[in-house]
């Protein structure tokens, strides 16, 4: 196991997310979609063989369903998502004026809810929830991924990019070391992948469902035997901006397979 | 009422071998996976799965707990006469779900 | 004429074993009853099964094919093909097809009834294999024979194992 991060730690210096010594060279990446079998693949380009696309119909459905105090759907305010919102989930997470820092797609849904819709915000990780982000995700399949990196976003991609660098937990092991690191290496049969959010939610095999990157990040930490960052902490959504900004111009595939 | 999607040609001559694909959202929990408090998860799995054409069985599965959650099944059928393909599912805890997709031969 | 022992000895591998007992050859149309085994399975309880919808009949190896990757990343979603070479016509056609496996709690997989409506015997689903094991194919004709085929699949699995979730 190289040592690179555990170096660069300790000489950060957060002017701007340029490039360290260990981070993937922007020509090298690729989404981990690269590293499944062909049947698996096979899976997730068939729209009628994808698990996830079940999840995209129940949020199109919601889309369009009144809710809440207001009796208003979501189409009500932003019309046909499928012009409308084609884009949108590329630049998120995203900064938000009454947050004043960045939210994610899920909270942003939620904000809608419960300023516009007066409903009560959806649970992370409820099936409603999950199903409006595939949809909105779908939405902008094929789209690269176009984070904002301007005086707004950096220090919070900055913090994300520390988490991302930090030792953790009682392997000691920082994100980094496996997917900057020993990217294309296996892990106990598995292959570790460079881990780009770029079909998030997605259909992971082994939790035989839907599930958000906020879900895969808290499992990989408990993996690491490392306290997993609680769903409405900051820090989850820092990672995932750093996550998404690391990602920049790869193309989003939601909803994605994964073994 | 759980999710379906069923892939269906719009239309087909008369004599040709269509594809139907069928995916429908259900945690075919399979009754042998131990849950957090160390009990067993009780099974509820889709027992069978039925699709006729003008009222005609086609096609006829028993899955088991060994079908993945949200079960995908692919057929094929002779494309015979214009009309009505009727899809059914049955299984554990009175689960019922009936779907029809209409099929042009021309 | 094909005999029974060499066919049985070619559907088993040397992982397998046969007991041929009076009580195994008995129980053809077994109908809903492995839906409430409480037995695990093994290759035996396989050939059991077998035996449960086969009856006196002897498969022959052929005619049917499982198409599945011979390594898969995660057991619970493993993508499988039947195809069964048949012209599908009403004097020659495929009229069921079965596949068991040999390591998952319980036998049985799929049983699937077909006619010369289907106009091609093959169909796809996804399994869940619970350890790296073989499955088995048996295709039933009109004409009262039946065809097998096996494949061997090695299931990894993931590096960490999540805890039940919320």
């Amino acid at each position: 196991m190289k040592l690179a991060h555990g170096f660069v730690v300790a000489g950060l210096v957060l002017a701007s997310p340029a490039a360290t010594v260990g981070e993937i060279p922007l020509g090298e990446r690729h989404s981990g979609y690269e590293l499944m079998t062909p049947e698996l693949r096979a899976m997730q380009d068939d729209d009628a063989a994808n698990p996830g696309m079940l999840s995209v119909l129940d949020g199109e459905a919601l889309w369009n369903r009144a809710d809440g105090a207001s009796g208003k759907s979501c189409a009500r305010c932003h019309g046909d998502a499928t012009s409308s919102m084609r884009g949108v989930a590329t630049r998120y997470p995203a900064v938000d004026a009454v947050h004043r820092r960045p939210i994610d797609l899920e909270q942003r849904v939620n904000v809608c809810r419960v300023e516009y819709q007066q409903a009560p915000p959806l649970a992370f990780e409820s099936k409603e929830l999950l199903a409006l982000a595939a949809y909105l995700g779908h939405l902008s399949k094929g789209l690269p991924i176009t984070i904002a990196d301007g005086d707004e976003t950096r220090p919070f991609i900055a913090a994300g990019r520390e988490i991302f660098e930090l030792r953790q937990g009682q392997l000691n092991l920082s994100c980094a070391q496996c997917h900057d690191d020993n990217w294309g290496q296996h892990l106990a049969g598995a292959s570790i992948p460079q881990a780009h959010p770029t079909g998030y939610p997605l259909y992971r095999l082994e939790w035989q469902s839907l599930g958000s990157l906020r879900r895969r990040l808290r499992a990989c930490m408990i993996g690491m035997r490392a306290e997993p960052y609680a769903d409405v902490a900051p820090e989850i959504v820092d990672l995932e901006l750093y996550l998404a900004w690391r990602a920049r111009g790869l193309n989003l595939e939601t909803p994605a397979v994964r073994p | 009422m759980a999710r379906v999607l069923i892939n269906v040609p719009a239309k087909a001559r008369r004599g040709e071998i269509i594809e139907i694909k069928t995916l429908i959202s259900h945690p075919m929990e399979s009754g042998f996976r131990t849950g957090t408090n160390g009990t067993m998860i009780p099974r509820d799995i889709i027992t069978l799965f039925r699709c006729t054409h003008n009222g005609s069985e086609i096609f006829r599965a028993e899955l088991s707990p060994a079908i993945a959650a949200n079960p995908f099944i692919s057929f094929f059928t002779v494309a015979a006469e214009s009309g009505t393909l009727e899809f059914r599912w049955t299984g554990d805890n009175g689960f019922v779900q009936s779907e029809t997709a209409e099929l042009a031969v021309e | 004429m094909i005999r029974a022992a060499d066919v049985l000895a070619a559907m088993t591998d040397r992982r397998t074993f046969i007991v041929r007992t009076a009580a195994i050859a008995a129980g053809a149309g077994a109908g809903r009853a492995w839906l409430f085994s409480s037995a695990r399975a093994t290759p035996q309880v396989m050939q059991e099964a077998i035996r449960a919808i086969v009856g006196e009949a002897v498969p022959q190896r052929g005619r049917i094919t499982l198409d599945v990757p011979p390594l898969v990343e995660n057991g619970n979603v493993v993508p499988l093909t039947i195809t069964v070479d048949s012209p599908m016509t009403e004097a020659d056609h495929v009229v069921s097809i079965h596949v068991v496996n040999e390591k998952n709690p319980q036998p049985h997989v799929i049983s699937v009834t077909v006619g010369p409506r289907a106009g091609r015997a093959k169909l796809s689903t996804r399994i869940k294999l619970a350890d790296s094991q073989q499955i088995v194919g048996l295709a039933e004709m009109s004409d009262g024979s039946f065809w097998t085929a096996s494949a061997d699949v090695v299931v990894t699995l993931a590096a960490c194992v999540e805890p039940e979730v919320r």
